[in-house]
């Protein structure tokens, strides 16, 4: 693995509506859930977790700076490139010819790429650089069962 | 006011969108098949790398000067066209969009706005929100509004956006803009324009009106109008549907055999058929064509077309993939080297509004019902995972794309072969 988390990209298709039944009640874990005889309306995860479908795309995770936020390889990202970055955001980052993710300390006089694993260093950016912030992460998929 | 909103080189900065390393690279696309160049960067521009250039004639040029070329991925282009009108669609009720690239946005009662500062706005969440840079200009007419819209892209200093909102303007955006460049003069008007020693806008503009009646009739005296401010081109909201799909190509190479050729048609058909139930409409004729390669004067030619008017209107790809190889079958000749064929499907009709045929029968119902799962199927899945047999699995005369970029795409089939 390089010394970055890389990524790739794909867009996503918000058209195609999957919406599954909710439980309304919440789910009390250790307890059999007493018996609901109504569905609430379904829910659409595309419509709870997408709030700008026309400038969200999502990207694959490669590498492990930023295991210590719990983000592992093959994680989905959903990235919203609409987003101003804050400081602190988990953003997808270009510099110097790759795709990035980190997380942003913004400092007087640059910006801080910021790891999430010891092993990683802190990237400090600076007018030097060819750098952009390709969009903000507003979720992560991870398949639990792999 | 009108504003147009276009983006810069729009297939060329897609490809870039997803690779920001290709941001200072020339990039080309190639058309359909690979066959000539479409799209260039700036950079591949002042190469002097011309629109309709071939691969062969330009490889040097590639090699030298490290140029990105790619065939044209139209998915991904649909897609991110899609996106940009939607983002438009959110600053103004009434977007017509022209075309993959290009919209015009009514600004009717924005009186109270200050018309460049938004127009900044849009310029700065299109091309930040996916990442396709987009230029707008805005005036009082259509043409005018074409002409603003590449002023803001010749001059860097507007940095992407001009207004012509007073006199002074307008004239001087028409002063150094190139007669042959307007919006609705199209070659022939413009050489005889240039031959009246009118070689600007502007100078379009100073000229006698009885005399463009006369030699431009009511289409140069529309465009004079324009250019003069005044609007008489409307905004056209809902395209009509389309009365004529077709579906052709070149082969990837030529072919010989009837039943590559048959593969051919009868995916062309099936095409045809989910844009007809995609718009919910049905076609009763359909023309197949298929022809040689006429570049190629050192083989025999041939080429022909036949028209067969379907007993039904329908969008069943099993019946119009039925009808169009029998139409194959009455014009195939044996012996020649195919380099295209094609599948025209005109008379479309709403698929409410079918003419039955008391002496054809046809379960149009369950028909229906068959295609309906063919395509959530395919949806789902993959286009072309399911298929009516005659379009066959074996694609010899499928496209050339061998530049085909990372289909980015919306379909969670093409998601899985993304290398992690």
């Amino acid at each position: 693995m390089g010394s970055t988390s890389e990524v790739e990209f794909y867009s996503s298709e918000t058209e195609l509506l999957m919406t599954l039944p909710f439980v309304s009640g919440g789910i009390a874990a250790g307890f059999p859930s007493p018996a609901e005889d109504y569905l609430d309306t379904g829910m659409d995860l595309n419509h709870e977790l997408v709030k700008n479908p026309a400038t969200t795309f999502y990207g694959r995770v490669k590498g492990l700076s930023m295991k210590d936020d719990g983000i592992l390889p093959n994680d989905i990202l959903i990235v919203d490139k609409s987003l101003e970055p804050k400081n602190g955001d988990l953003a997808v980052c270009f510099i110097d010819g790759e795709f990035t993710l980190k997380r942003i300390a913004k400092k007087r006089d640059c910006i801080y790429l910021m790891p999430a694993n010891p092993e990683f260093k802190p990237i400090r950016v600076t007018e030097e650089n060819d750098f952009i912030v390709w969009g903000i992460v507003t979720w992560v998929i991870k398949n639990t069962r792999r | 006011m009108i504003g147009l909103v276009d983006c810069n080189n729009f297939y060329a900065s897609c490809e870039r969108a997803f690779n920001p390393a290709l941001r200072n690279r020339p990039v080309v696309v190639l058309s359909n098949n690979d066959g000539c160049v479409i799209a260039r960067s700036n950079e591949a521009k002042e190469l002097g790398i011309a629109m309709g250039a071939l691969p062969f004639e330009i490889e040097k040029l590639i090699e030298q000067n490290n140029v990105a070329v790619f065939s044209s991925n139209y998915t991904l282009y649909g897609d991110m066209s899609h996106r940009v009108m939607t983002i438009l669609q959110t600053y103004s009720q009434d977007v017509e969009i022209y075309s993959i690239d290009e919209a015009f946005l009514s600004f009717d009662g924005y009186n109270l706005y200050d018309l460049e500062a938004y127009s900044r706005e849009i310029v700065g969440k299109v091309t930040k929100g996916t990442g396709i840079p987009v230029s707008m200009g805005i005036a009082s007419s259509k043409t005018l509004a074409k002409v603003a819209n590449k002023t803001a892209k010749k001059r860097k200093e507007l940095k992407g956006v001009y207004v012509i909102d007073s006199d002074e303007k307008r004239i001087e955006a028409l002063r150094n803009f190139a007669i042959g460049d307007v919006w609705g003069i199209g070659r022939q008007y413009a050489e005889l324009l240039v031959r009246q020693g009118v070689k600007t806008a502007l100078e379009f503009t100073q000229m006698n009106k009885e005399w463009i009646q006369k030699h431009m009739t009511v289409v140069g005296r529309r465009t004079y109008d324009e250019l003069c401010g005044h609007p008489r081109i409307d905004f056209e909201l809902m395209p009509p549907a389309k009365q004529v799909i077709c579906n052709a190509r070149s082969f990837g190479s030529m072919l010989t055999e009837y039943t590559q050729v048959e593969e051919a048609v009868a995916n062309y058909a099936a095409r045809c058929c989910e844009k007809l139930r995609k718009q919910n409409c049905c076609a009763s004729v359909v023309m197949v064509f298929v022809h040689t390669n006429q570049h190629r004067k050192d083989l025999p030619q041939y080429g022909k077309n036949i028209v067969i008017n379907l007993p039904v209107a329908t969008n069943s790809s099993m019946e119009l993939v039925k009808y169009a190889t029998k139409g194959l079958r009455a014009i195939f000749k044996e012996g020649f080297h195919y380099k295209k064929a094609g599948v025209i499907v005109s008379d479309i009709v709403p698929a409410a509004s079918i003419q039955s045929n008391m002496f054809y029968e046809l379960d149009a119902i369950k028909q229906g019902k068959i295609m309906k799962v063919l395509d959530e199927l395919n949806g789902a899945m993959g286009r072309n995972k399911v298929i009516v047999g005659r379009q066959g699995f074996e694609r010899k005369w499928k496209l050339r794309q061998e530049k085909l970029s990372p289909c980015y795409s919306t379909r969670l089939s093409d998601i899985i072969t993304v290398k992690a």
